[in-house]
């Protein structure tokens, strides 16, 4: 088969993924970032809670988890590779700049759909069953699948320093939190916030995740689902794109 | 692994360059590597050695110009180019959370090469290195000597036709680059082509067929060590000394020489045309029943050919 071939560079993609996996997921920002953080974040909300119900706050935390974990992966993936000096190696095998970005989204899309189990185990401890768990599972994986092409974006600018783009994702990442109606539902945001409120993919999947526990939803279905497809089309092609134009600045 | 094809250059390079914002790192080179050839690219920093070989192995875009591995263009078919090549880049690492072997298998998995054949491979060329018995340790535990001969068993796992190596032996201890140099002389007399950057003079002089050497992005001379040596200095110097030592003055007489002065009880001959020198000089011997005790030719080392050449020397092949 010619390496060119779209299924032998879904294999390589896939060879790139699980090194991936066992390469990234123990380390400490990853950690700290992608389960932690929302952890205390959900702890710090629940603990001053103004009256809202416990599935509306797992909901939230499931939101936020697989949020903050698909986005907490995948943008340090090549500033690492370049730091470490492993990406030049990389970038000389024959794989297109696709079957890259593909193999650090699919490590990541995992992790975020794996990350899932804790909120929903805690729900589940808590006596919270999803009511419509099969739409959950899709409404997690679509998720993973767009908040890991977000990081990725995040991922373009062409520094070999984690941190900094740790930085630049932590500075989009929060706002996100308080204008997606995980803590604050999207109807009583003040006009500007709801205005914002559409333009954040986190507010469709949060709202999947809330018609999926709690049976109650802001937008129709079909329309989150649309939303977040067109969203990871998007960031997908515009990761693709940029990461082409900035890899040799990072070597 | 191995793909057959007809093409008789290995690599093509035509008026490739490359610029970092006003700096023009790669000046509209061309040059080409016959298949089977060890070709070493030399020059001092900064000459744009690194950004030719990262362009040629498709890790940076050319801005002009273009070049083709076994006829594929690396811009326009880069998977097939890349896939008959191994590259040793000189400031890549292997994964050091990964073991020797898990290195070796994401290469095997990244070029398409089959498991089991990976495998095979992967346990030859550990061996070949001296690293079989660390192959499930953890590479950052490895020295710089195992780290770089790891680079080499993974550029090689694919059994390329082609084979990228920028400054291999830097730094390294003399166990590791004698074992580097040695795997290169073996893959070439196996029909690999080399195409190698270095700094070191006495590696190109020992490895290439043919060396290029640049300056200030442009290549400045291009031949065999033996011919650039040779071309750099138009007069060479012969030494002899003959048995019995008291000879006379006829010497200088001889046709082709242009000096010939008397150190202790060897000659000192400077000539053009070392040749046909060499063989007056023994005819002389034989007319004048003299054995001759010493004779060899102080032809410049490849040093004073790259000093020469990157000075600003001029260079007449």
């Amino acid at each position: 088969m010619s390496p060119e071939h779209i299924i032998e560079q879904a294999k390589r993609a896939f060879a790139i993924a699980k090194k991936d996996i066992r390469i990234y997921y123990a380390k400490g920002p990853v950690v700290i970032f992608g389960l932690f953080m929302p952890l205390f974040l959900f702890l710090a909300f629940a603990a001053g809670n103004r009256g809202l119900s416990m599935p509306f706050l797992i909901s939230g935390l499931l939101a936020m988890t697989v949020f903050f974990t698909a986005t907490a992966v995948s943008p340090v993936i090549q500033p690492w590779e370049a730091q470490a000096r492993t990406l030049e190696r990389l970038i000389a095998c024959p794989i297109t700049m696709k079957t890259l970005i593909a193999g650090d989204m699919f490590a990541s899309v995992l992790f975020g759909i794996g990350i899932a189990i804790v909120p929903l185990g805690i729900g589940l401890i808590l006596g919270i069953i999803p009511i419509h768990p099969l739409l959950l599972i899709a409404g997690i994986i679509l998720a993973s699948i767009c908040f890991s092409s977000l990081g990725l974006l995040l991922s373009t600018p062409a520094t070999n320093v984690p941190s900094n783009i740790m930085m630049l994702s932590s500075l989009l990442k929060f706002p996100l939190i308080f204008i997606s109606g995980v803590f604050i539902p999207v109807e009583q945001l003040p006009f500007v916030g709801q205005v914002l409120a559409v333009c954040s993919p986190l507010t469709y999947f949060t709202d999947i995740a809330r018609y999926c526990i709690m049976g109650t939803n802001t937008f129709p279905l079909p329309v989150n689902f649309a939303a977040l497809t067109v969203f990871s089309v998007l960031f997908t092609a515009l990761a693709v794109r940029l990461h082409a134009r900035t890899v040799s600045r990072r070597i | 692994m191995k793909e057959a094809d007809h093409h008789q250059d290995a690599i093509i390079a035509t008026n490739l360059r490359k610029t970092f914002a006003d700096i023009v790192a790669v000046d509209s080179i061309s040059f080409s590597v016959k298949r089977g050839e060890i070709f070493g690219l030399l020059g001092p920093n900064g000459a744009g050695k690194t950004t030719t070989a990262r362009m040629l192995t498709g890790v940076i875009s050319p801005d002009g110009g273009n070049a083709a591995i076994f006829g594929y263009d690396i811009v326009h078919t880069p998977i097939r180019a890349k896939q008959r090549c191994g590259v040793v880049p000189e400031t890549a690492n292997a994964y050091s959370d990964l073991s020797a072997w898990q290195n070796l298998m994401l290469m095997g998995e990244l070029y398409g090469v089959p498991k089991h054949y990976a495998e095979e491979r992967a346990k030859t060329l550990l061996g070949a290195l001296g690293l079989l018995e660390r192959k499930d340790q953890k590479v950052q535990g490895f020295s710089k000597g195992m780290k770089q001969r790891l680079i080499l068993a993974m550029a090689l796992l694919h059994e390329p036709d082609l084979l990228f190596l920028d400054e291999p032996t830097s730094g390294l201890d003399v166990q590791s680059t004698q074992l580097i140099t040695g795997m290169l002389r073996e893959l070439n007399d196996g029909g690999t082509t080399i195409f190698l950057t270095t700094h070191n003079m006495e590696e190109a002089n020992r490895l290439c067929n043919r060396v290029a050497i640049m300056r200030k992005g442009e290549i400045a001379a291009i031949d065999s060590p033996e011919r650039l040596k040779m071309a750099i200095e138009r007069l060479h110097t012969i030494e002899v000394s003959f048995d019995p030592a008291g000879t006379d003055d006829k010497l200088a007489s001889l046709p082709g020489i242009k000096s010939a002065r008397r150190e202790g009880d060897k000659w000192m001959i400077t000539t053009e045309d070392v040749d046909s020198t060499i063989h007056a000089i023994c005819a002389f011997g034989v007319e004048h029943q003299l054995k001759i005790e010493v004779l060899r030719t102080l032809a410049p080392t490849l040093d004073e050919a790259f000093l020469r050449v990157t000075e600003g020397g001029s260079y007449e092949p």
